[in-house]
């Protein structure tokens, strides 16, 4: 490719846009980017659906153990039922309202704690900044699962100290990615500007600063939540999680798991997991496509 | 016979008519400007002589370049132009150039390729084009990097690139525009010498009237994807005909030295 | 006492493994309320680092800038003192002098202290040549030139006693610059403000500045009222900007090509400024030549 073909291609940001990868290896054609935002909001739109009329949806009552053990789907039990006989879709149904809000719960408490020490380490910088980087740094340090564990042992094993495990264990990347978005805003001359005219630091940081990183913890927000799902099913399945009886999706799982050979146990409140963690992850990544200045300012380019 | 030939263009894009029915012609050897403010289409026309339409648009007319219409060329025909016959140069000299690779690589590795030169005979003319351009101590100059260079020299050495193989013509977009005046003058200074030595033909693009009045020998005034006015360049600056010419032509500053 | 006195201003720039950088090598000038001072130079001179400590987004390393006789602190960690709001500033780029998130008129109304905010800012809006409903727009429905009106209009809204206007108009399309250079030029001298315009174009200087000083490599090298440096350049590297200029006229001839650029250290005795007609200053080592 000589200078001129390669001139020519960064004139047309369009064609260039167009030929963005989504996996190494494999390109997703840009049009087929936007249905999957659609059929996000669309999983998620039915779960809050489920979660606000779970006792009108729910057959039965999780939590009753009335019907006969290990039952395939059949019509009376669509999931069949667990171990001790309890309708599994029943305990999907109320699972629902147990792990989506807690995952939500989980991602807002993190990035509360995690994007105001970025913020306040970015913006100020110096031996502010150095000293909260190192804290992030340590918690790095440890792999998130093998932490949430330790925490949740010693905090000993509900739903509120597996939360708090997480909390834990998650908000360092906040904390990263709040600071970076931060210096990278510092130096703008608006910011300058504000400050010119008399604002202070915290003036600037929550009237200035602020609405401008919205959008990009939006979309990791949004991508976080599939995490914050996994892990907390992850930890429920290793027992540190929701105590039993309690229908969370993971501790479901896991106990489906030791029946194998009985795959609808484990196989629904599976799938319950995985289209939620898909949904929040085709959000996301629209949500990012949508704020890329590459993208929505092609057209701009256009002024030749 | 002119070199090129724009008849009757018209891109549309969205909707939209970018560029609205021009007629452009480029004489051999001859430099010919286009003005006009941004989204005038002055870019978008010039670059449909290499055969470029963005992505999306629709191109009616015709680009004639030497006897045959450029718009219906594909592929081999398409690259055998591009770089060769015409090249182009941007405001911004690292929209040509790679950040990292060496000088060296970036003015040879095409004609290595399409030419067959060896690497030192690749080498020797990297240096000549460098002198050409004007770079001092051309042969440390081809080891280094685009950004050991300042905006003034990194727009020589994309200059030299674009004139690696020799074009006909030579399309310069804003080309100055982001320089120090003084700068500027070197550059403006270069191409002059530089067409002469290669009877090369240039579409000189800038919406900054006094150079345009000290570089081109005709030029075209657009406005919304049309001309409006054309001409000899000084006749035309000097004693504008059509209302909008005339207007921004009273938006500069006086620079008449009163002497 | 002027509105603005720079005194021996320096700002040095520490690059690790190298020697220090002047980027401003002992600049003093003065501006007059009312009076628009051009700052004319090319990039790497230093006149945006100087623009910059002048407002105090950067410290001086030696030196002062005296605001009405008062030294103007640098910025710090805390809010800008009230009294420090006196020196504003208008920039470059009207893309991102401006909050994107927020409406133009809150922008506008930070900067006003006691009642009536609203009023105000459509007082300053109109007087910029805005219509007073564009308080409730967002930056981006704006074009360059208008964006670099509400600028203008937020920096006038401190009721400043100088601005410091650093390229302003080089971002905007050629047919917008003189009316907006001129709008910033008027409504500084109108309200007694005194006005630092920095720019790279001399011509466009020519048509608001009462007097042009001109940088290099850190230092006045000229400096006195515009006509005088126009038509009668004392400074060789004056005269070569002047030359370099593309010119309009049916006998306009190609621009000077101008030698190369020699970073000479001069020395102080050399870099002094001596008036070598009224009002006209040049530096020392010029007159040596002539």
């Amino acid at each position: 490719m000589n200078t001129t073909e390669k001139a020519l291609d960064a004139v047309d940001p369009i064609a260039a846009a167009r030929g963005r990868r989504w996996m190494p290896g494999w390109r997703l054609p840009a049009a087929w980017r936007r249905p999957l935002a659609v059929v996000g909001l669309v999983i998620v739109a039915f779960w809050a659906i489920v979660i606000v009329f779970a006792p009108l949806i729910a057959p039965y009552d999780p939590l009753a153990q009335d019907s006969p053990r290990f039952l395939p789907p059949s019509p009376a039990h669509l999931f069949g039922t667990d171990g001790v006989g309890r309708d599994v879709l029943s305990r999907v149904v109320y699972g629902a309202q147990i792990s989506i809000p807690i995952a939500v719960m989980l991602v807002v408490l993190s990035l509360i704690v995690g994007a105001t020490v970025g913020a306040v380490a970015g913006y100020f910088g110096g031996t502010v900044d150095a000293v909260l980087m190192r804290i992030v740094d340590l918690f790095f340090a440890f792999p998130a699962i093998i932490l949430a564990m330790a925490v949740s042992a010693a905090l000993g094993p509900s739903l509120i100290n597996a939360v708090l495990a997480i909390v834990v264990v998650s908000w360092p990347s906040y904390a990263r990615v709040t600071r970076s978005l931060v210096l990278g805003l510092r130096d703008s001359n608006f910011i300058a500007a504000s400050r010119l005219i008399g604002a202070s630091s915290a003036r600037t940081l929550g009237r200035d600063i602020a609405p401008n990183i919205l959008g990009p913890i939006a979309v990791i927000s949004t991508l976080e939540l599939g995490n914050a799902i996994l892990l907390l099913s992850g930890l429920s399945y290793l027992g540190l999680g929701a105590v039993p009886p309690a229908p969370e999706w993971g501790a479901m799982v896991s106990e489906g798991s030791r029946v194998f050979y009985n795959y609808w146990v484990a196989l629904f409140p599976g799938l319950a997991i995985l289209s939620v963690v898909l949904a929040f992850n085709f959000i996301g990544d629209s949500l990012r496509d949508a704020l890329d200045p590459r993208t929505s300012r092609a057209v701009q380019a256009m002024e030749l | 016979m002119s070199l090129l030939e724009i008849r009757d263009l018209r891109l549309a894009l969205g909707g939209r008519n970018l560029v609205d029915g021009v007629d452009i012609t480029v004489g051999k050897g001859e430099v010919v400007g286009l003005a006009g403010e941004s989204g005038s289409g002055k870019t978008l026309t010039a670059l449909t002589a290499l055969g470029f339409v963005p992505s999306g648009a629709t191109a009616t007319g015709e680009v004639v370049f030497d006897g045959r219409d450029v718009l219906t060329l594909r592929g081999r025909d398409l690259r055998a132009l591009r770089g060769d016959r015409v090249a182009v140069v941007f405001q911004d000299p690292m929209t040509a150039l790679h950040p990292m690779l060496t000088i060296e690589r970036q003015l040879t590795e095409h004609q290595r390729v399409h030419r067959s030169l060896s690497r030192s005979q690749a080498r020797e003319r990297a240096i000549e084009l460098l002198d050409r351009v004007r770079i001092p101590d051309p042969h440390l100059a081809i080891k280094s990097y685009p950004h050991r260079f300042s905006g003034g020299m990194r727009q020589r050495i994309a200059i030299a690139s674009a004139l690696a193989c020799e074009p006909e013509l030579l399309i310069a977009d804003e080309v100055t525009t982001a320089l120090d005046v003084t700068v500027q003058a070197g550059i403006l200074r270069l191409l002059d010498s530089l067409r002469t030595e290669l009877d090369m033909a240039m579409l000189f693009i800038t919406h900054d009237l006094a150079v345009m009045n000290v570089t081109t020998d005709r030029l075209y005034v657009m406005r919304a994807g049309r001309v409006v006015e054309s001409g000899r360049t000084r006749d035309v600056l000097a004693d504008p005909q059509h209302e909008y010419t005339r207007s921004l032509v009273d938006a500069l500053p006086d620079t008449e030295v009163t002497a | 006492m002027k509105p603005l006195e720079v005194e021996d201003a320096v700002v040095e720039y520490r690059v690790p493994g190298r020697a220090r950088v002047r980027a401003v090598a002992g600049v003093s000038l003065d501006v007059a309320a009312g009076e628009v001072l051009g700052l004319v130079g090319e990039s790497g001179c230093g006149k945006s680092s100087l623009g910059r400590a002048i407002v105090g987004l950067n410290p001086l390393d030696s030196g002062r800038i005296l605001i009405d006789g008062r030294p103007l602190a640098p910025l710090g960690r805390r809010a800008r003192p009230v009294a420090d709001r006196a020196v504003q500033m208008v920039f470059q780029d009207p893309y991102s002098s401006l909050n994107p998130r927020r409406r133009v008129g809150r922008q506008i109304r930070d900067a006003i202290t006691g009642g009536n905010g609203s009023a105000r800012v459509g007082e300053l809006l109109e007087s910029v040549g805005l219509p007073a409903s564009s308080a409730s727009r967002f930056p981006h429905q704006f074009s360059g030139g208008q964006r670099q009106r509400i600028a203008i209009a937020r920096a006038l809204a401190s009721e400043p006693r100088v601005i410091v206007a650093d390229e302003p108009v080089s971002a905007l399309d050629a047919s917008t610059r003189l009316h907006v250079a001129g709008l910033l030029s008027e409504t500084a001298t109108s309200r007694g403000v005194a006005l630092l315009m920095i720019s790279h174009d001399l011509s466009g200087l020519r048509v608001i500045a009462h007097r042009i000083a001109v940088m290099y490599f850190g230092r006045i090298v000229e400096l006195g009222p515009t006509d005088a440096v126009w038509s009668d350049p004392r400074h060789p590297y004056t005269r070569t900007l002047i030359g370099a200029i593309p010119r309009l006229g049916r006998d306009a001839q190609m621009p000077a090509e101008p030698g190369r650029r020699e970073t000479v250290a001069v020395s102080d005795e050399d870099a002094r400024l001596v008036e070598c007609a009224p009002g006209h200053f040049v530096a020392a080592e010029a007159l040596v030549a002539s």
